[in-house]
């Protein structure tokens, strides 16, 4: 109880106010993230507002921000385009289903097998994607499109410098839709793109057929989405943790997520995650508890309703300028120095990820593609035996296990002393391989008439040894 | 004279010269504590999570000021290490106000104009908010 109350009253006055900024700084953001996956702005609205609202009660992380992400826009695009916003909505849900399941069976865990490597190149790709979909809203437009993406970009560089109270994107898009309004300039805008309704989320069921045929369509449009979406919001929550000198409940974000997205569906908005980026505004204004994620939602809402005929008028170079500077700043700059100064097999692994990413257009299989390459590389690493020869006496460094037998047996079968001593002080026997191993070796020069005296094994050994050698 | 001697680190060659002028000041005084402050910058936290696991933050950041140790334990000066996280600038002044630092030490980048305006300079900003002594190295 007193742990609730803390996390929600603790740190009152610098969460409303953080809540407030991050709900500024979301505008543009859920707005650019619709038009990514393909939907109307409103989607990315509601569900920004539903799944702030939804986690400030359910997550595991306090003052994490969790709303619609360009992560899992990217993941839907197809959908969309192929089956539309109902297909959407009914994936977002079982994607939430997904997410308590992974959270019921203790998925946090497994973070531990996810390499730097693997993340780095998720959020580089991801950073790739979200710039590259930017493209086709300026590429070949008229002189002003470019003329207002670079103001775009240069406001949201530069007003931080001088100004922090209300965040640049927000300040860039209403002086700029003023000023494209005021002398009436011609540009592409958001209305162009999509309507806009005005209305409360309402609750819906998704209008599909409840058939399998419906259920093999979202599926693994849904299991991605629950990949890249715990992906982001358990390194999210590790950075806050990590920011904030506080320890957060891991399984419990990723039913919260799970919760979040359910509700979400069921109100027409598209699937979402924890966002790296608002989380961190967010701390930074001085938000610590869970207030500051309610505000944010609720204080959203609001803009929507407030703001709601607006948004159509917001011309897309400002927008998609807006993206590109998220895109740089989620680019992890420090990887260029990374691939020079890094272990080859983990570059290896960075670079296979992001290539597998940008190929497929899908995190998920990139991500899972680069946890299988570093998990067999770290095999491959570990699995070299060293054997080095002392008169008699076979000295063995490194762990004895299924992929590093072979070079074991190899090398000890042809041994040609009478007396042989086999040390494994600095080995260990892993699994039944090993075993396997030794008693064949030990048995095999005993039938050419040799001595074998194996010394060193350490007690753990010793015990496997003993209870898969024993055949009582 | 100066018994809480705050030594501003962050990794670099400024710092590490900022760290011979404090031990100068400490040689001067009996009984003083150099308190080397790394404050880790929210605008790292993503780049360190990325690159280090969460296990191993903590050995990256002692590495930061391993230099600055190495060279107060030579010269048998006491120390001791403090681990802030947030803005640089106002975590070193809320740090020495709260706990009564007697003399604040900090390296300075040698920025240009230019790159001030852009970067922002920590040392500026320590020096014009903190209430305590302040010594610029440069």
């Amino acid at each position: 109880m007193q742990i609730v109350k803390q996390q929600w009253f603790g740190n009152i006055r610098a969460d409303i106010l953080s809540g407030v900024v991050v709900a500024l700084a979301l505008i543009p953001e859920a707005i650019a993230f619709s038009i990514m996956a393909g939907v109307d702005p409103m989607v990315g609205l509601y569900a920004s507002f539903t799944i702030a609202t939804v986690i400030a009660f359910v997550g595991g992380r306090p003052a994490m921000i969790s709303a619609a992400t360009g992560a899992m826009a990217i993941v839907v695009v197809d959908l969309v385009a192929d089956y539309g916003l109902q297909y959407l909505l009914a994936a977002t849900i079982l994607t939430g289903i997904i997410q308590i399941l992974f959270g019921v069976f203790g998925i946090a865990k497994l973070m531990r097998f996810i390499p730097n490597a693997v993340m780095i190149g998720f959020v580089n790709s991801l950073a790739i994607l979200v710039f590259m979909a930017q493209l086709p809203h300026f590429i070949g437009g008229n002189s002003m499109t470019y003329l207002f993406l670079f103001i775009t970009i240069g406001l949201v560089y530069f007003i931080p410098k001088f100004f922090k109270m209300i965040p640049a994107p927000l300040i860039a898009v209403i002086l700029l839709t003023a000023a494209a309004f005021i002398f009436h300039i011609d540009l592409k805008t958001v209305g162009d793109l999509g309507a806009v309704p005005t209305s409360l989320p309402t609750f819906l069921l998704p209008d599909i057929p409840l058939t399998w045929e419906t259920l093999l369509i979202i599926l693994p449009y849904s299991l991605a989405l629950a990949v890249v979406g715990l992906l982001e919001s358990l390194l999210t929550a590790q950075i806050l943790d990590d920011m904030t000198d506080s320890k957060s409940n891991k399984n419990m974000e990723a039913r919260g997520q799970g919760i979040a997205n359910i509700i979400n569906g069921f109100f027409g908005g598209m699937a979402g995650c924890a966002m790296i980026g608002q989380s961190m505004i967010n701390v930074k204004s001085g938000g610590r508890g869970r207030l500051s994620t309610l505000v944010a939602g609720v204080f959203l809402i609001f803009l929507i309703v407030v703001l709601g005929d607006v948004v159509v008028d917001i011309p897309m170079p400002v927008l998609a300028g807006i993206m590109v500077m998220v895109a740089i700043s989620a680019f992890d700059w420090g990887s260029l120095k990374y691939t020079i100064t890094a272990p080859k097999g983990e570059v290896f692994v960075m670079l296979i990820t992001i290539a597998i990413v940008l190929y497929t257009g899908n995190l998920a299989i990139g991500v899972v593609t680069g946890i299988v390459i570093s998990a067999l590389f770290f095999v491959a690493k570990i699995s070299k035996v060293n054997i080095t020869r002392n008169d008699a006496t076979y000295i063995i460094e490194g762990p004895l296990f299924f992929a590093s037998t072979k070079a074991f047996v190899d090398k000890l079968e042809l041994a040609e002393e009478p007396h042989i001593t086999i040390d494994l002080t600095s080995s260990h026997l892993w699994d039944e391989s090993s075993v396997g191993a030794l008693v064949k070796v030990v048995s095999k020069l005993e039938e050419k008439g040799q001595t074998v005296t194996v010394i060193g094994m350490n007690p753990a050994s010793q015990a496997l040894y003993q209870k898969l050698t024993s055949f009582s | 004279m100066y018994q809480h001697i705050l030594l501003a680190a962050d990794g670099s060659e400024n710092a590490l010269r900022a760290a011979q002028e404090a031990v100068k000041i400490a040689q001067l005084t009996a009984n003083s504590v150099v308190d080397i402050v790394y404050v880790v910058s929210f605008d790292n936290a993503k780049a360190e999570r990325l690159h280090s696991s969460p296990d191993s933050l903590l050995l990256e950041r002692r590495r930061k000021v391993a230099a600055i140790e190495q060279l107060l334990k030579e010269h048998n000066i006491a120390y001791k290490i403090t681990i802030l996280k947030g803005e640089p600038a106002p975590e070193i002044i809320q740090y020495a106000k709260e706990n009564h630092v007697d003399l604040v030490i900090i390296g300075s980048r040698g920025l240009n104009g230019l790159q001030e305006m852009v970067l922002g300079s920590v040392s500026h900003k320590v020096i014009k908010r903190v209430h305590c002594p302040a010594l610029i190295v440069k």
